[in-house]
């Protein structure tokens, strides 16, 4: 039998059952749909993950000033006064693993423009700070260290304290007040919208380091500092030599605790991503499992099939049919069935991932590959439970067949 | 009538004679053992006999005589267990399944007593189904089933489905579909079986038409008068031929229907 003529037997053989073969494809409509469905929710986890590892830092090693415990006292984090801008040098000049650094200080301030006023955060920090945390300078430009020499009063303001207090008008020139001091806005950061936890991230004015200690907070000490490893791999080692130097700096005991937490948060990031991959695997495991239960289903009714049509297969044998003619009917039949629901699961899929997105807002993140990948196993699914039933069929003796009631 | 049908195949009659003359079948002490574990059924005990083309062979006895064994093995859905079965002097034990298949295709055409058609499947597509096996392309495979419902005179009710169809009509489908690929012999087993009298002398007599056509027919029955439509009658009794006679005085169906009562279809 040829390709062609095979096939227009299978399509009539499954037309003449229609209600059958569309029951027969559901378990593969719905495997390959959950499948979808489920790769995509958690592909759109992993992306977003992927996306908080860019926006995190280049390489960041991240040292926050520590609690102290004081005579049974303990103070929280940034409790402590023994950060300082000497640290952050120390550790630059002597660990070659560190490539920039940027000592920072933050607080909450009020800034005025014209007769509009808006209360927000602001972070004294060094040039290279914008490079670390990767931020990009969207209008205007970021100071630089002659400002942070001379302890200018410049500022570059994050997107919603800028559209806060300049409606309309461009801000770059022109002059806020801060605690009765004037700041030009030299430039505007791009805005970055919201966290994963919700967080306005766009909410804050940053200005040079030392315009932040001498003329805003009057204090010699330092929040924080982010310091940037040469490379990922340098990481963990960087991370102990800075340890070290800054006990030795600050004079603690062996027997003492840091003074300081340092984090670094791509590695916990990392370790988010490969948890999030793991779990799309595992959920795409069980979605592909019902994959394989859609395929039991589909060898089931061919089975059924081959014993209800027996005397079809009696017929077509006495007729002159070969084996291979009987099994390539049978096996075509599983095949396209599988293929069909395959194709419809993949539009489930597509569907199902939008009515979540909608729904319950989750991010969806549909890939042609993820699509390849399940029309490939839904023919596999095909051939491989289509094929004990399609040899049954071939190996029935014709005068059984015909005998049969 | 078509001339492309059964007719034609009178020109094969010119082919060199071999061995066995003229004999479309020829059977030389054929066995059949069926083995049921304990006990071995012997349904054929050394069957010879050969048939010519052109000849019209009503095979009869009871149940149990052979006759259906014999059938199988002639129409190639079973072999012997010891002897020979020539078919157009093809030794039919040499071949493997699919070539078994291809004879049952090309050089036999089947009909059954109880019709065998596809259910929810329309005349012309069940009287196609063999022309599927074959090499042959699709518009010439729609024309063969056309033609040869036009043979049985069914050219009316090709697009109807066997339910939609009465019995008579039902066979006359089974027999288009049987002749579709223009085979050598036509065999019929019980053909009559579930047919009212006059049906089956209307049968019959599309039996007589396509014999006097030169198509050879071997047809299995147990009724004594269906028989009598055939030239020769052949008689199994415990898996051995107890008769074989050639009839003198044949019962042409068409006079036999002018005597009997019209009934309504």
């Amino acid at each position: 039998m040829s390709f062609e003529t095979i096939f227009r037997e299978v399509f009539k053989a499954l037309a003449r059952n229609r209600l059958r073969t569309l029951l027969t494809m559901l378990g593969i409509i719905m495997g390959v749909g959950a499948f979808i469905c489920v790769v995509s929710v958690g592909n759109a986890g992993s992306s977003r993950v992927e996306e908080q590892l860019h926006n995190v830092g280049d390489n960041l090693i991240w040292v926050e000033a520590g609690s102290r415990a004081k005579s049974g006292v303990r103070v929280g984090s940034r409790g402590t006064k023994t950060l300082v801008v000497g640290d952050s040098n120390a550790v630059i000049e002597q660990i070659p693993g560190v490539r920039s650094a940027s000592p920072n200080v933050d607080g909450r301030l009020q800034v005025v423009y014209g007769n509009l006023n808006w209360g927000t955060q602001y972070r004294g920090v060094s040039p290279e700070y914008f490079d670390i945390r990767k931020w990009v300078i969207s209008a205007g430009a970021a100071f630089t260290q002659d400002d942070v020499d001379h302890n200018a009063p410049v500022c570059v303001l994050g997107n919603t304290v800028a559209s806060s207090l300049f409606e309309d008008e461009d801000p770059i020139g022109k002059t806020v007040n801060v605690k009765g001091v004037p700041f030009k806005v030299i430039g505007i950061l791009q805005a970055k919208g919201f966290s994963a936890t919700g967080q306005d991230q766009d909410d804050f004015v940053v200005i040079p380091i030392t315009t932040a200690q001498k003329r805003i907070s009057g204090v010699e000490w330092l929040d924080d500092i982010y310091f940037s490893a040469v490379s990922r791999e340098a990481i963990p080692e960087t991370t102990k030599q800075i340890i070290s130097l800054m006990r030795e700096r600050h004079h603690l005991r062996a027997s003492e605790d840091d003074d300081f937490n340092i984090r670094t948060p791509e590695e916990l990031i990392r370790a988010q991503l490969a948890t999030a991959n793991i779990f799309t695997w595992l959920v795409g495991s069980a979605a592909s499992l019902s994959l394989l239960v859609g395929g039991i289903g589909i060898m089931n009714i061919m089975l059924v099939s081959v014993t209800q049509r027996t005397r079809e297969i009696g017929i077509r044998l006495a007729v002159g049919a070969s084996e291979q003619d009987i099994q390539w009917q049978f096996l075509g039949e599983a095949i396209v069935m599988s293929l069909m629901g395959g194709a419809l699961g993949v539009l489930a899929g597509i569907g199902g991932a939008f009515l979540l997105k909608n729904a319950l807002h989750w991010d969806m993140l549909l890939s042609p590959q993820v699509m390849l990948i399940a029309g490939v196993f839904s023919a596999a699914v095909g051939i491989f439970f289509g094929y004990y039933p399609a040899q049954k069929a071939a190996r029935l003796d014709p005068i059984e067949g015909l005998r049969y009631e | 009538m078509n001339p492309s049908g059964p007719n034609a195949l009178s020109s094969q009659e010119t082919s060199p004679a071999s061995s066995t003359g003229h004999a479309v079948i020829a059977v030389e002490d054929v066995h059949k053992t069926y083995d049921l574990g304990e006990t071995k059924v012997h349904a054929l005990r050394g069957v010879t006999l050969s048939i010519r083309r052109g000849e019209f062979v009503a095979i009869m006895g009871a149940s149990g005589s052979g006759k259906s064994t014999f059938m199988n093995i002639i129409g190639c859905l079973d072999k012997p267990s010891s002897g020979r079965y020539l078919l157009e002097d093809t030794d039919v034990a040499q071949l493997d399944k699919k070539q078994l298949a291809g004879i049952r295709n090309r050089k036999i055409g089947f009909v059954f007593q109880g019709f065998n058609l596809l259910a929810r499947t329309s005349a012309l597509e069940n009287t196609e189904l063999p022309t599927l096996y074959a090499r042959i392309d699709r518009a010439e495979r729609h024309q063969r089933a056309v033609d040869a419902l036009n043979m049985v005179g069914l050219s009316e009710r090709m697009d109807h489905f066997p339910s939609q169809l009465s019995g008579g009509q039902q066979q006359r489908v089974a027999i288009a579909r049987a002749l579709v690929n223009r085979p050598s012999i036509l065999l019929a087993d019980e053909p009559t079986g579930n047919l009212d009298s006059r049906t089956s002398v209307e049968v019959m007599g599309i039996f007589q038409n396509l014999n006097n056509k030169g198509l050879t027919i071997i047809l299995v029955t147990h009724e004594h008068d269906i028989a009598q439509f055939a030239k020769r009658n052949i008689i199994f009794r415990d898996g051995k031929v107890r008769r074989d006679e050639l009839i003198t005085t044949q019962s042409i169906a068409s006079e036999v229907l002018k005597t009997m009562p019209t009934v309504e279809e």
